[in-house]
């Protein structure tokens, strides 16, 4: 019986209830915690705001502009070198955390987008041009232009991997 | 007429879509929320050994459960470092802060595939302890 509730209910209902739960728990253990985590959300909510914006933005004009085809012929399957190219250039570019990407990222993936590029996408959202002056102060010009350098080189082996790996366990 | 009606398909499109996401990303603020309050920042370094094949590998865990703005790591790591840590460990640290996300892992999962997930947050584990390594050799070659 429980098993046929819970599949009708959403995997994204379900995570959304644990977390809630878990803060019952912190209210039930600590009130001042389960109060400061929940300032902390409002503060994280608050800073995502403007990524929200820009992620529904471009979520639109894909809809509006590019269908599953000309999706499938930027980065889907048969896309290569373009395809690698767009990946990384968009995750380095495009700002924000990485989970607010993942939106934008399913629908693509709906529409016939590689799961390598997914991947060296996620990569490069490591690499934060404006965030590159912070890493400089605290460990050095050399170190920030070598580990980016290779953070960069890396994201397409990570996407090479991870689609290796993925079509050896789909098989 | 046409363009009308294709602007409003697409946004309705975008809203259902959006909608869809919406529980997933509140869900981890509030994870992210709790994580960021709940551990204190001194018991990081705690966790580092000075030993230098384990602490890579440590720092790579710890980087990979704690998450949030890459400045924090930044800050984390330059305080790990004042403590003692080896630069190998906290580059594996901030490395696997940006490219590994175990508190995300859960949306990740229901957004992009379990498989997905998995696979692309273990392949990012090991990666952030190669590149790690690769750019303290490179360091002491240039």
């Amino acid at each position: 019986m429980i098993n046929k509730v819970l599949e009708k209910i959403s995997g994204k209902w379900i995570f959304l209830a644990v977390i809630a739960a878990a803060y019952l728990v912190a209210v039930a253990v600590d009130i001042n915690l389960a109060k400061s985590a929940l300032w902390e959300f409002v503060f994280l909510f608050e800073k995502i705001i403007p990524v929200l914006a820009l992620v529904f933005a471009l979520m639109f004009l894909f809809n509006l502009f590019l269908d599953s085809q000309k999706i499938i012929k930027l980065v889907g399957e048969s896309a290569g070198v373009k395809g690698w190219f767009i990946a990384v250039a968009g995750g380095i570019l495009l700002s924000g955390p990485i989970y607010m990407w993942y939106p934008l990222l399913s629908d693509l993936k709906e529409k016939g987008m590689r799961d390598g590029f997914m991947a060296a996408f996620l990569y490069n959202r490591a690499v934060k041009i404006p965030m590159l002056p912070l890493m400089v102060y605290y460990f050095g010009l050399k170190f920030t232009v070598i580990l980016t350098f290779y953070m960069i080189l890396f994201s397409i082996i990570n996407g090479v991997f991870v689609e290796k790996l993925l079509r050896l366990k789909s098989k | 007429m046409e363009r009308d009606s294709a602007m409003k398909n697409a946004f309705v499109k975008t809203f259902n879509n959006f909608k869809q996401s919406f529980p997933i990303i509140i869900g981890i603020l509030l994870l992210l929320g709790l994580a960021i309050t709940a551990v204190p920042k001194e018991f990081y370094a705690a966790i580092f050994t000075g030993n230098k094949f384990i602490d890579p590998a440590l720092g790579a865990l710890l980087g990979s459960v704690l998450a949030g703005n890459p400045l924090t790591s930044y800050v984390l790591g330059g305080e790990f470092l004042k403590q003692g840590v080896s630069l190998l460990a906290v580059t594996a640290f901030i490395l696997a802060w940006v490219t590994v996300g175990m508190i995300q892992l859960p949306a990740e999962s229901l957004m992009l595939g379990k498989r997905f997930a998995i696979v692309r947050n273990a392949v990012s584990f090991l990666m952030a302890i190669a590149i790690a390594v690769l750019t303290i050799v490179t360091l002491s070659i240039i």
